[in-house]
C-alpha cells in the first residue's frame, strides 16, 4: 500500500510537472514566429503573412468533428478580417501516423475542396502547437502585429448551430481591438479533439 | 408459451431500455455533481462517440464499472455528443457496445460556462476525467486518456 501511495504521488506530480510544461501562453505573452509548409507547398511565417494588424492563428484539422462545424465559420471569418488587417492562420498540428485523415495529403483535399482562402499550413514536428500551448481543436489564438497574445479561446457559445449563436467570443475580441477597446473576455473555453501527439 | 415468449421479450426489452438509458443534464445537473458531499468516489469521464481515443478508453471504466460493484465508485460518462447525433449515432453506439456505466448527455451548447466549474486547467479536450470524494475533498484530475492500472490506483488513494 505503501509502495502504491509512492507511485500515486509520483504519477501526480508528473501530471503537474506535464501541466506546467504545457501551460503555454496567455494573453500578453510574445508568442514566437514560425516557418511552416502551406497546402500550396509555399512555407509561411507570420512577418509573411502580414496585413498590418494582427493574427487569428487557429489549430484545427480535417477530422475533428468540431473542427469540420466550425469550417464555414473560419472562412467567414477570414473573409471579414482579413480587409480589416486580421488574416486567419490555420495550422494542423495532429501526428498523421496517429490520424491519417490529417495527413497533407489529406489537408490540400480538403483545402481545394472548401476552397480556404487562409493558408492552411501543417506542424509537423509540433513544436509550433506546444510553444503555444495549444491543447485541441478548434483552439483560437488571436496576436497583434507585434505577435502578442490578445485572445486565446473559443470562437462562439454554439458549436452544433452557427444560426443559433449568441455571443461571437472571438469577433467580439477582434473588435474590441480593432476599435481600440479593451477585451472584455480575452480568455474562453471549448470542448474539441485532442491533438494528436506523436507517441 | 406465448406468455413465455412475450415475458422473456418483456424483460429483453427492459434490460435493452435500462442499457442505453440517457440522462440529459444541464450546467445546474453538472454544479450539483461536482459539488456533491457523498462519501462515493466518482469517476467522471468526458467523451463523445466522434472522439477515437474517448471510444478507445471506455472498455476501462465499463471494466472498473464492473470490478467496482457494491462498492462506493459509481462511474458516470458524460456524452459531448452533437444533439443531432443522440439518436443516429450515441444511443445505437451504447446498444452496441452494451455499456453498463452510467451515461449522461450535456445538453449545454456552450461549453465555456462550464468548463472551468469542473476544473480551471482543462482546455476542454477530450478525453478529460474527474475522480472526486467530497466528503474528503479529495479529487483528481486528467486531461487525456488514462490507462487502467492509473485509474485503478487514483481510485485506491482516493477511496479509503
Amino acid at each position: 500500500m505503501k509502495k502504491l501511495s509512492v507511485i500515486i504521488t509520483i504519477l501526480l506530480s508528473l501530471s503537474y510537472f506535464a501541466q506546467a510544461q504545457t501551460s503555454g501562453y496567455k494573453p500578453g505573452d510574445k508568442a514566437i514566429d514560425f516557418n511552416l509548409k502551406g497546402t500550396d507547398g509555399n512555407f509561411q511565417s507570420l512577418a509573411s503573412l502580414s496585413k498590418g494588424k494582427g493574427f487569428i492563428v487557429i489549430f484545427t484539422c480535417n477530422h475533428c468533428p468540431f473542427s469540420q462545424a466550425y469550417e464555414q465559420r473560419i472562412i467567414a471569418l477570414h473573409k471579414k478580417y482579413a480587409p480589416k488587417g486580421m488574416p486567419v492562420v490555420a495550422i494542423n498540428p495532429n501526428d498523421s501516423a496517429r490520424e491519417p485523415e490529417d495527413s497533407y495529403d489529406n489537408m490540400k483535399k480538403r483545402a481545394k475542396k472548401y476552397k480556404y482562402p487562409f493558408v492552411y499550413l501543417v506542424d509537423e514536428n509540433q513544436a509550433i502547437a506546444k510553444a503555444y500551448g495549444a491543447m485541441r481543436t478548434p483552439h483560437v489564438y488571436v496576436l497583434d502585429a507585434n505577435r502578442n497574445v490578445i485572445y486565446i479561446g473559443a470562437i462562439d457559445d454554439n458549436f452544433e448551430d452557427a444560426k443559433l449563436v449568441k455571443e461571437k467570443y472571438l469577433e467580439n475580441a477582434l473588435d474590441a481591438f480593432l476599435s481600440g477597446k479593451p477585451i472584455l473576455n480575452p480568455v474562453t473555453k471549448a470542448i474539441g479533439c485532442g491533438i494528436k501527439w506523436k507517441k | 408459451m406465448r406468455i413465455l415468449l412475450f415475458t422473456l421479450f418483456y424483460l429483453g426489452g427492459q434490460f435493452i431500455t435500462k442499457a442505453q438509458e440517457l440522462k440529459v443534464i444541464n450546467k445546474s445537473d453538472l454544479v450539483a455533481l461536482i459539488n456533491s458531499k457523498s462519501d462515493t468516489v466518482y469517476v467522471i469521464n468526458f467523451w463523445a462517440t466522434w472522439c477515437k481515443p474517448c471510444v478507445e478508453e471506455l472498455p476501462v471504466f465499463e471494466k472498473i464499472n464492473k470490478d467496482y460493484t457494491g462498492q462506493k465508485v459509481k462511474i458516470i460518462l458524460i456524452s459531448n455528443d452533437f444533439k443531432k447525433q443522440i439518436k443516429p449515432k450515441l444511443k445505437p453506439f451504447l446498444l452496441d457496445k452494451n455499456i453498463q456505466s452510467e451515461v449522461w448527455w450535456m445538453s449545454e451548447t456552450d461549453p465555456n460556462i462550464w468548463i472551468n466549474l469542473v476544473e480551471p486547467n482543462w482546455e476542454g479536450s477530450l478525453p478529460a476525467t474527474l475522480i472526486f470524494k467530497g466528503s474528503e475533498n479529495k479529487r483528481f484530475f486528467h486531461e487525456g486518456s488514462l490507462t487502467e492500472n492509473t485509474l485503478n490506483a487514483i481510485i485506491n488513494k482516493i477511496a479509503p
